[in-house]
């Protein structure tokens, strides 16, 4: 292959011409990356002038193959040149073998150079032209963010059957000093790519116990996520910050650094930490965001004593603003779509959704609650509980009878972990259901949400990013009997134990947020709104 | 800082006196190792870079000067010396140091020899943000003989009877047969929140605990409690179940006058825990009404290890049985480079010889423990035994079952069977020995 036995000088075009055969939409810092690689080979073009050529012919054939073995190669740039290494083979799928994308890797003047040049925009205008298909090659002279949004990177927890990708998480979180934490079971095939980890095995094991790289409440918090003790979108946010602000309290600026950047890059490591501990949830990564925006916009002037009240001061109104307040304007506008004499179905245990039915009852609506719960979280024991504490007569029923409960179901509440940006809704596994099946009653089916619980993110099927829990939590101890307790051995057996799945909105009547009461097509417009605010 | 190690080394080894009388019990040497080692290594092992070692001035003295006491540690050790005769139980030691305890403290004795993963123990005191946190394991039978000892009798040890709930973590009764007159009596309290309780009675306390710094700022405000173990622990599992309204010093006092002191910080965050556990869909229980804990704030857990080694060095019997196991717990090779071992002898696959050793010709070591420094003549049989630094054994003796501590010299042709022979003592040339201290 021509490109393994390059020496050193095209191992940069190297880079240049793996990520522009890619065409992949390139982050800020490859970009800036390859000017600079670009404006080294400007001064080394005449020596190379004929190895480009035979480069350029060659590596059109071997379009697939180049990628991988060059990644192994070595990296200047370690980090684009693996991560383009997995995207060939999705986004070449769909693709046909030769959109050559002919390299012009250095901005030569020859004439070779130009035409082959040429000969890429032609391509890429092709290319371009075809559905859906992302456009293979870059031209040198083009400026990059002219290029098509490709396929998005798509995140490292939705790849796991991908060695490069577990490599390079592997990699960064060497880089952080966090343990990986270790697959466990046989995962069913069509979840392969997401992550299944078993709540024997803490993260805790691999990490010296007066923890010293990982700030302590951030060790605790990962240790309630691992074991549920914190569930629960808003209770996870809510901890999530709590412990933040031990962080920021507990943190001083080392010598020569200055806090709004120290102090984000202090915060990488404890979220990759957490990530270990339990998948982000959407709220959790939308709070971290603006942790994150507030701590980078705190003037360089600033002393660290009044950034440190000030960021402490921002975490506190946004849960005041975002969940507090949030819950108290939703109870408030579902609170009129209750009336007298209901019949009201919630599913698990929603935090917003128990709140709302307090509140409603403290304002004497004469209505009734049905609780429907699943295995095996049985969540809604614990919303079972809380409902009857305050004196709401309540019924309680497994989701296999859900059909033969409708008929009585006037209105059905739900609650979301996240609305995603076409309008879908992400919740706990049964939800789905229960909104096909409400719908097929004709009963509406109500959604409770705050706004930061919108999420970006574009999902139809809950295949693509889930949630994998202990499959060991499926089995059940009855009468001194586990039937599954050898489930490992069985070669044909797998356990599946998800934890969340998307609802068109299509059977979603109404959602309730702090905004109003929206339908669900408006929450991109939402979206829209908010990032014009920010 | 997370943690604060602090390890027990005061202790006189009240129940082993024939061994303990001429070296501090710290010191024992267990496989070749000195005692306060094992926990020592623990610690390391599991990540922590500094220990409070407080033990007395004469065990400071030894490990600094004595070459024989090696611990081989690269923790900092910071010796807080206390005096001998004070008397000082646990929690006094412990009181003693208030001044150096700046986060929640790990308490260690210095006879713990274990190889638990002590994250178990740990996580529990993260996890539920718990009082307490200890580490208990299923007690192993000794199947060794003990010198000295007719038959096997129970030396009269007191029955522990400890309480946990259904998930086997949560510590809800503990109480030792001397403090109970008739029977075991638990409170309506109790068995109202915790309707299921497993009683345990085969269990060893590893004394091994996880303390907030609130209960070391507590004992600093009663004096009254002197012993972790026999007072402070059992008094923190009572007090879970109580209302705080009679006694004055209450520990949920301590608690919130803590948190007056910095009162705009930690009433926020108290507010944000209670948001928390309020959105949260966790309870730890289930079947009756209330919050997760039944909001009580005073939480004590334990961990019950069922496999893995965990002794405590306390008796005679447990002396023998640690240094059987002792070996395992470290990759050293059983016989040191530096002993000289002569070819035609017969070491055993399980003993362990120690450094600057003269093992002569004919000799069969079996089973046992050979100390630093030993001599062995020819044609001596060892087996079974425990035989301590700078031994003499002349030729011909037969040494069976029995522990030999340091200095001593066993003269030639010697026959002592399950026997103990006391530091520097002398055993007659051709004398038979059976089943007595020297």
């Amino acid at each position: 292959m021509a490109d393994c036995g390059e020496p050193d000088g095209p191992g940069n075009k190297d880079d240049i011409t793996r990520s522009k055969n890619e065409g992949k939409e390139l982050s800020k810092e490859e970009k800036q990356r390859l000017r600079k690689q670009k404006k080294q080979q400007k001064k080394q073009k005449e020596r190379k002038n004929e190895k480009s050529e035979t480069e350029k012919e060659k590596t059109p054939v071997s379009l697939l193959p180049p990628p991988r073995p060059v990644a192994t190669q070595k990296a200047p740039s370690a980090l684009p040149a693996p991560a383009s290494a997995p995207i060939p083979v999705p986004a070449s799928a769909p693709f046909h073998s030769s959109p050559a994308p002919s390299p012009a890797d250095k901005p030569a003047k020859s004439k070779a150079e130009l035409k082959a040049e040429r000969r890429a925009r032609q391509e890429t205008d092709r290319a371009a032209k075809q559905p859906g298909s992302s456009s293979s090659g870059i031209k040198t002279k083009v400026p990059l963010s002219e290029l098509n949004p490709v396929v998005k990177r798509l995140p490292e927890h939705v790849q796991v059957d991908d060695p490069a990708v577990v490599k390079r998480l592997a990699k960064k979180l060497e880089r952080q000093q966090i343990p990986l934490r270790s697959d466990y079971g046989y995962k069913v095939s069509l979840f392969s790519h997401l992550h299944q980890y078993s709540r024997k095995a803490p993260l805790t094991q691999q990490l010296s116990i007066p923890s010293t790289v990982i700030h302590p409440s951030i060790v605790r918090l990962g240790l309630q996520y691992s074991q549920g003790i914190v569930a629960g979108s808003n209770a996870r946010s809510v901890a999530l910050l709590h412990a933040f602000k031990q962080v920021i309290r507990d943190y001083t600026t080392p010598p020569n650094e200055e806090l709004s950047r120290d102090l984000v890059n202090k915060l990488k490591p404890y979220i990759s930490f957490l990530n270990q501990c339990r998948p982000l949830s959407a709220s959790m990564g939308n709070a971290i965001k603006y942790i994150k925006k507030e701590i980078s916009n705190i003037p360089s002037q600033c002393k660290e004593e009044e950034a440190k009240t000030k960021l402490l001061t921002c975490i506190d109104r946004y849960i005041e603003e975002k969940i507090v307040l949030a819950a108290k304007a939703i109870s408030k506008y579902a609170i009129e779509k209750i009336s007298d004499g209901d019949v009201i179905l919630v599913y698990g245990c929603s935090s917003l959704v128990n709140n709302i039915l307090c509140e409603a009852f403290e304002k004497s609506r004469k209505f009734r609650v049905i609780v429907v719960d699943s295995r095996p979280r049985l969540e809604g024991r614990e919303a079972l509980r809380r409902l009857v504490q305050r004196g709401i007569s309540c019924t309680y029923v497994l989701i296999s009878a859900l059909s033969y409960i409708l008929p009585e179901v006037s209105k059905v509440f739900l609650g979301a972990h996240a609305l995603l940006a076409n309008g879908y809704v992400m919740s706990r596994v049964g939800t789905s259901q229960i909104a096909l099946v409400a719908r097929t009653f004709n009963v509406p089916v109500l959604v409770c949400c705050e706004t930061y619980k919108f999420c970006e993110k574009v999902q139809t099927d809950s295949f693509v990013s889930n949630e994998l829990d202990d499959p060991d939590d499926l089995m059940v101890t009855r009468k001194g009997k586990t039937q599954l307790e050898n489930w490992q051995d069985v070669s044909s057996l797998g356990l599946l134990n998800l934890v969340y799945d998307v609802t068109p909105p299509d059977f979603v009547d109404l959602v309730i947020t702090d905004l109003g009461m929206i339908p669900c097509t408006s929450v991109p417009v939402v979206l829209r709104v908010k990032n014009l605010d920010q | 800082m997370e943690l604060q190690a602090v390890l027990m080394a005061a202790g006189g080894g009240s129940r082993m006196m024939d061994l303990t009388y001429n070296t501090p019990k710290p010191l024992l040497p267990v496989g070749n190792k000195p005692l306060i080692w094992y926990p020592l290594n623990l610690l390391e092992r599991v990540g922590f870079e500094e220990v409070i070692v407080i033990t007395t001035k004469e065990v400071q003295k030894m490990i600094s000067t004595d070459p024989k006491v090696k611990l081989d540690v690269k923790m900092k050790l910071d010796l807080v010396c206390i005096q001998e005769d004070a008397d000082m139980g646990t929690a006094d030691a412990l009181r003693h140091i208030q001044q150096k305890v700046k986060t929640d403290v790990l308490v260690v004795s210095c006879d713990l020899i274990t190889d638990a993963a002590l994250h178990e123990v740990v996580d529990l005191f993260r996890a539920h943000n718990a009082t307490l946190s200890m580490l208990m394991s299923k007690a192993h039978e000794f199947t060794e003989t003990v010198p000295g000892q007719k038959g096997k009798k129970k030396t009269g040890e007191q029955r522990d009877f400890v309480g946990v709930d259904d998930t086997g973590k949560r510590l809800l009764f503990m109480a030792n047969e001397a403090d109970l007159d008739e029977g075991v009596v638990i409170r309506k309290s109790i068995m109202r929140k915790h309707p299921r309780m497993h009683i345990k009675t085969g269990l060893v306390d590893a004394h091994l605990y996880c303390l907030k710094k609130s209960v070391v700022d507590f004992l600093a405000d009663n004096k009254s409690i002197s012993s972790i173990r026999g007072e402070l622990v059992p008094y923190l599992v009572r007090k879970q179940f109580s209302k705080s309204t009679n006694s004055p010093k209450v520990i949920d006092e301590t608690h919130q006058n803590l948190k007056k002191n910095d009162s705009n910080i930690s009433s926020r965050d108290e507010e944000l825990l209670h948001l928390t556990q309020e959105r949260s869909c966790w309870n730890d229980h289930r079947g009756d009404m209330s919050d997760a804990y039944h909001g009580g704030r005073l939480r004590c857990y334990v961990h019950i290890m069922d496999e893995g080694i965990c002794y405590r060095v306390n008796t005679l019997a447990a002396y023998i049985e640690a240094n059987r196991l002792a070996p395992k717990l470290f990759d050293e090779p059983a016989v040191h480079p530096s002993a000289v071992v002569s070819e035609r002898c017969l070491i055993g696959a399980d003993s362990i010889i120690g450094a600057s050793c003269q093992i002569s010709d004919k000799t069969s070591i079996k089973r046992s423990t050979i100390g630093v420094s030993t001599t062995v003549r020819e044609k001596v049989k060892v087996t079974n035994s425990i035989i301590m630094h700078g031994v003499t054994i002349e030729e011909g003796c037969n040494i069976q079952g029995s522990v030999i501590c340091s200095n001593a010299v066993i003269g030639r042709g010697a026959d002592i069977k399950y026997c103990l022979v006391g530091s520097a003592q002398r055993i007659e040339p051709d004398g038979e020995n059976w089943d007595y201290w020297v």
